[in-house]
């Protein structure tokens, strides 16, 4: 039943696409494409839920659509079933914000169509049970995003940055279509049914786990595949950018834990070494590159690419114990990596619906010409402090407690037996607990550059609130922050049906630990409990203020700043988001980003101005993307002649190719 | 009954702290002052001071927003918790099992998180000096905590501080080389974290060296007093924490008589004295470090958790 939904659900979508191709001209095509949307996002996460908590047989359904002999099948597991409502919780709160942050649009055309295409491939990737109907599906959802990543075309860089995106998804689905030729074999058994019951040779499954690590790494933002996302993730409009990052990231994963988990078979421990690595030095390298950044949206980018590294470390260390057939653990770090999934959907759209208002209200995104917002904005500014908060991982919130369920799985890996992951997974520790101290620096200077001190420029200074549609979206996922933190053994229930399908095993049931807290293995002596953790701060904190109110005045008076005596109105005299980065950059930076810093102090009596120059450059871009590039425009230049021949040299040609081809046949033969 | 009676501890171990906090601080100024062979403020002194400051009028600067005002409040109750959650002269708390180590350090980087908002506020620029260098010390600080985290976790197989501190008190521990190396971490961790020499100094008033006072250069009244007062117990909580991991005896265990509890009290309070007069002497035998030294200093901390973690998952005896 929910299957039927869903298929029903995305049939909608594409109704409502075509319908936002016609209506695009009247007043009436935003509310009708958002509300619509956002009617059968709620729909369909619906049926997402009712078939996770259900915990209902999986179904499936075979349609008469594709490939003529083979046909679209779906299937909706419990692993379906929970991107399922990942995905259309996004939706839902995106379709909703949209209702209000879209009259911001000045081309409405060029978002409207696009909008529900790109809702109904993310909800056919994760309903597709055959390779054919999961590539389409996937190429839909790049291309729709794709188009509207160009819906602002003309602004400076969007259109690179659409170029960049083209190129690497177009990358990712040849690795992905790679993979699953190769799962398919001679025989062709494109149905994943086909393909988890056939035994696959060792060195097939170790090139697939490569092609689909480039595949679904490169859309998930897995460094160093990750130069794409920060350029496309901002330059689409915000509502976009919030499902790109907080949902469209999460398929790429979804894409990942199918093929690897589930098509692939058992894993071969080594398997995890790579997928460890890759996430450590993801999550730590995102938030570095994010830390450097004066653009709001772009550094949320980069935190995206930070938050993929935390969900493949979870993923990696599932990886690993599975091969060692310690299924407990594997639930573990599977239900860590699956929770810190759901979270960032909340976290990150929720901070990119922020930055969306923040850009509608003062048409900055440059941290640097920003300030102050916290007084014009006071609502908007409250939901991203939350966001800012949970994504920080600090407790009570969400994001610590994905946070501290992946630290146990850590502290459980000492079991392992291969000397490799021994050493490993402590430095992969460590880099999760850089990660999430970077995440809090990042975020302190997010929030407190944009929002907080003075405005350091005119529209900063005359911005207004957003309106209520926003507001509504943003305090629903905020709120959803702070309860998937305070009751954490609940979501950790709800995910069980996903983990038992991948791990064979499960966490302890939390609903029967006492108070609520959780476990994070059953024989384990260590707990938590986000309700009482909140519940201890918010009493404390109130019987300070009521001890300290009541002993003392309640009195305050304003002054002038004091900063020691010499307080300067200017507010170029504030700390910027460069000079607060500062610290970071010479730590990090020397190594990481090759960063240099120039002072040119002029000599006393000397009356020029002082120069400060400091220089970044991105590492990867420049000794891996610029060297390819210059490699393709190398060849393209060489061949180029080749277009301009005469016919009796293209016949040539042809003729010399064709017998060059015989010739290796016959060799080969 | 017994829930009775660990309700009890714990509203004691939370009055406790808050009342010893202010002590240790001023313990610490008295001494140093005296090692150097100035006559120094008596060890109360810092009650008066809070007494003092809770009284006044506090002056908030124009453009400071509700955040401002808020997180006093905040700060204070994120490292009080904290410092509620650590066993101190009992190991028998209520809600011990409410949150774990991991969970103490994540709300010491809850309060942190306030703490450096707060610095840019304003929008001074020493507001935001003090927020950017805090930051960077903690980002290289709670890695190293979390390492130092791992490697006794690893060793005692539970995150929970009560348990950790009966395995320690236990016999079955012996020496062991990834403790010892978490310990001068842990220490070094707790100098930074405290904002004490050779990472900050907490009686300079140089606006360029300073850390916390920059950020809290704003503050006065009341807030400044919640403050101070957060600052004191999170020393107390450090102290505390060394000592309930790394020195657990004396503490008397759940469910004991009063003869236990008045001993675990008592060596606790000595505990808490030690630990002055080490950080007294510490201080006064040490110069401050340029500010982009720390890096070298707390990286060294990291190494140190990293190397003991590697040890404690290579082999269950080192």
């Amino acid at each position: 039943m929910p299957l039927t939904v869903a298929l029903y659900g995305v049939l909608g979508l594409a109704i409502v696409a075509v319908a936002g191709a016609v209506t695009q001209r009247g007043a009436l095509g935003r509310p009708l494409v958002y509300g619509l949307s956002a009617a059968i996002s709620a729909t369909l996460l619906a049926a997402g839920l009712d078939a996770l908590l259900g915990a209902l047989a999986p179904e499936t359904a075979t349609l008469p659509l594709g490939l003529p002999w083979l046909g679209a099948r779906f299937r909706l597991d419990a692993l379906s079933a929970l991107f399922l409502a990942v995905v259309n919780l996004g939706a839902l709160a995106a379709s909703l914000y949209a209702v209000g942050y879209g009259r911001h649009e000045h081309e409405p055309a060029r978002v409207l169509p696009f909008y529900p295409a790109f809702l109904a491939g993310m909800n056919l990737v994760v309903l597709a049970a055959d390779a054919f109907t999961f590539l389409l599906s996937w190429e839909t959802m790049s291309l729709a995003s794709w188009a509207l990543v160009m819906a602002h075309h003309r602004e400076e860089g969007n259109a690179r940055a659409g170029y960049v995106y083209l190129v690497m998804a177009s990358f990712g689905t040849l690795a992905l279509l790679l993979a699953f030729g190769l799962l398919a074999g001679a025989e062709g058994g494109y149905a994943f049914d086909g393909i988890r019951n056939v035994e696959h040779a060792p060195a097939v499954k170790a090139l697939v786990l490569i092609l689909v690590l480039v595949g679904a790494g490169s859309k998930a933002g897995l460094v160093p595949l990750h130069a794409w996302l920060p350029l496309a993730h901002p330059a689409a409009p915000s509502h976009v950018s919030a499902l790109m990052s907080g949902v469209m990231t999460k398929v790429a994963v979804y894409g990942f834990v199918r093929i690897v988990f589930d098509l692939l078979g058992p894993p071969v421990w080594w398997w995890s070494v790579v997928v460890l690595l890759l996430g450590g030095v993801t999550a730590v390298l995102g938030l570095l590159y994010a830390l450097m950044e004066r653009d709001l949206k772009r550094l949320l980018a980069y935190s995206t690419v930070e938050n993929v590294g935390i969900v493949f470390i979870g993923l990696g260390l599932a990886l690993a114990f599975r091969a060692n057939k310690l299924d407990w653990a594997a639930a573990l770090a599977l239900t860590a990596a699956l929770f810190h999934v759901l979270n960032h959907t909340l976290f990150k759209s929720l901070l990119f619906f922020g930055a969306g208002a923040v850009l509608a209200a003062t048409g900055q995104r440059n941290m640097e010409r920003l300030g102050g917002l916290i007084h014009r904005m006071p609502k908007t500014a409250l939901a991203f402090l939350v966001g800012a908060a949970a994504i920080s991982a600090l407790p009570p919130l969400n994001g610590f407690v994905s946070e501290w369920l992946t630290f146990q799985a850590v502290l459980v890996s000492p079991q392992l037996p291969q000397w490799g992951l021994k050493f490993l997974v402590p430095a992969v520790g460590a880099m999760l607990a850089l990660s999430a101290a970077l995440a809090a620096t990042c975020f302190v200077r997010a929030f407190g550059i944009a929002f907080l001190g003075r405005p350091r420029s005119p529209e900063a200074a005359g911005a207004t609130e957003t309106d209520r549609w926003s507001l509504g979206a943003m305090f629903a996922f905020a709120a959803l922050c702070v309860l998937a933190g305070v009751l954490p053994g609940h979501v950790i229930d709800a995910l069980s049906p996903a983990v038992v399908s991948l791990a064979g095993a499960r966490m302890p049931v939390q609903a029967e630990v006492p108070w609520w807290s959780i476990v994070p293995i059953a024989e384990s002596r260590s707990s938590y409990n986000g309700l009482l953790v909140f519940a201890f701060s918010a009493i404390s904190g109130l019987l300070a203020a009521a001890l300290i109110r009541g002993f003392a005045t309640r009195r305050f008076r304003r002054a002038p700043a004091w900063d020691c005596g010499f307080p300067d109105p200017r507010p170029e005299t504030q700390y910027t988001a460069d000079s607060f980065a500062q610290p970071i950059r010479r730590v990090f930076g020397t190594h990481v980003f090759a960063a240099r810093e120039r002072v040119d102090m002029p000599a006393p009596g000397d009356t020029r101005p002082g120069r400060f120059r400091a220089r970044v450059h991105d590492l990867v871009w420049d000794r891996v993307y610029a060297p390819v590039a210059k490699a393709v425009e190398y060849g393209a230049r060489r061949l180029n002649p080749l277009q301009a021949l005469t016919i009796r040299r293209y016949l040539s040609l042809v003729f010399f190719s064709l017998i060059l081809m015989l010739a290796v046949l016959a060799i080969w033969r | 009954m017994a829930l009775i009676g660990e309700l009890v501890v714990q509203g004691v171990q939370m009055t406790l702290v808050l009342l010893l906090a202010p002590l240790l601080t001023g313990i610490v100024r008295t001494l140093k002052s005296r090692a150097i062979g100035k006559a120094g403020p008596p060890p109360l002194q810092p009650y008066r001071e809070l007494l003092r400051l809770i009284r006044k009028e506090p002056v908030v600067a124009e453009g400071a927003s509700w955040l401002f005002r808020a997180a006093p409040y905040l700060i204070f109750a994120g490292i009080w918790v904290a410092a509620a959650l650590v066993p101190t002269f009992a190991s028998g708390l209520l809600f011990s099992w409410s949150a774990d180590l991991i969970a103490i350090v994540a709300l010491l980087g809850s309060a942190r998180f306030f703490l450096a908002l707060a610095g840019l506020d304003v929008g001074t620029s020493f507001g935001g000096i003090g927020s950017s260098r805090e930051m960077m010390i903690a980002s290289l600080a709670e890695p190293a905590t979390i390492m130092i985290v791992f490697t006794i976790a690893l060793i005692v197989g539970s995150t929970q501080l009560s348990s950790i501190s009966a395995y320690t008190a236990s016999e079955e521990i012996g020496l062991r080389v990834s403790l010892a190396l978490s310990l001068v971490a842990l220490l070094m961790v707790a100098i930074a974290e405290n904002g004490r020499i050779p990472i900050d100094n907490p009686a300079t008033h140089l606006e360029l060296t300073m850390v916390h006072e920059a950020m809290v250069l704003e503050y006065s009244g009341r807030h400044l007093a919640l403050i101070e007062l957060a600052a004191s117990l999170k020393l107390v909580l450090y102290v505390s924490l060394i000592a309930c991991i790394f020195v657990p005896w004396g503490m008397a265990p759940p469910g004991a008589g009063l003869g236990a509890y008045a001993v675990g009290l008592a060596s606790y309070l000595g505990k808490l004295l030690a630990g002055g007069v080490v950080l007294a002497l510490f201080e006064m035998s040490i110069a401050k470090m340029r500010v982009f030294r720390y890096a070298e200093f707390l990286g060294a901390a990291l190494m140190l958790g990293l190397l003991g973690t590697l040890l404690a998952f290579v082999s269950r005896s080192l």
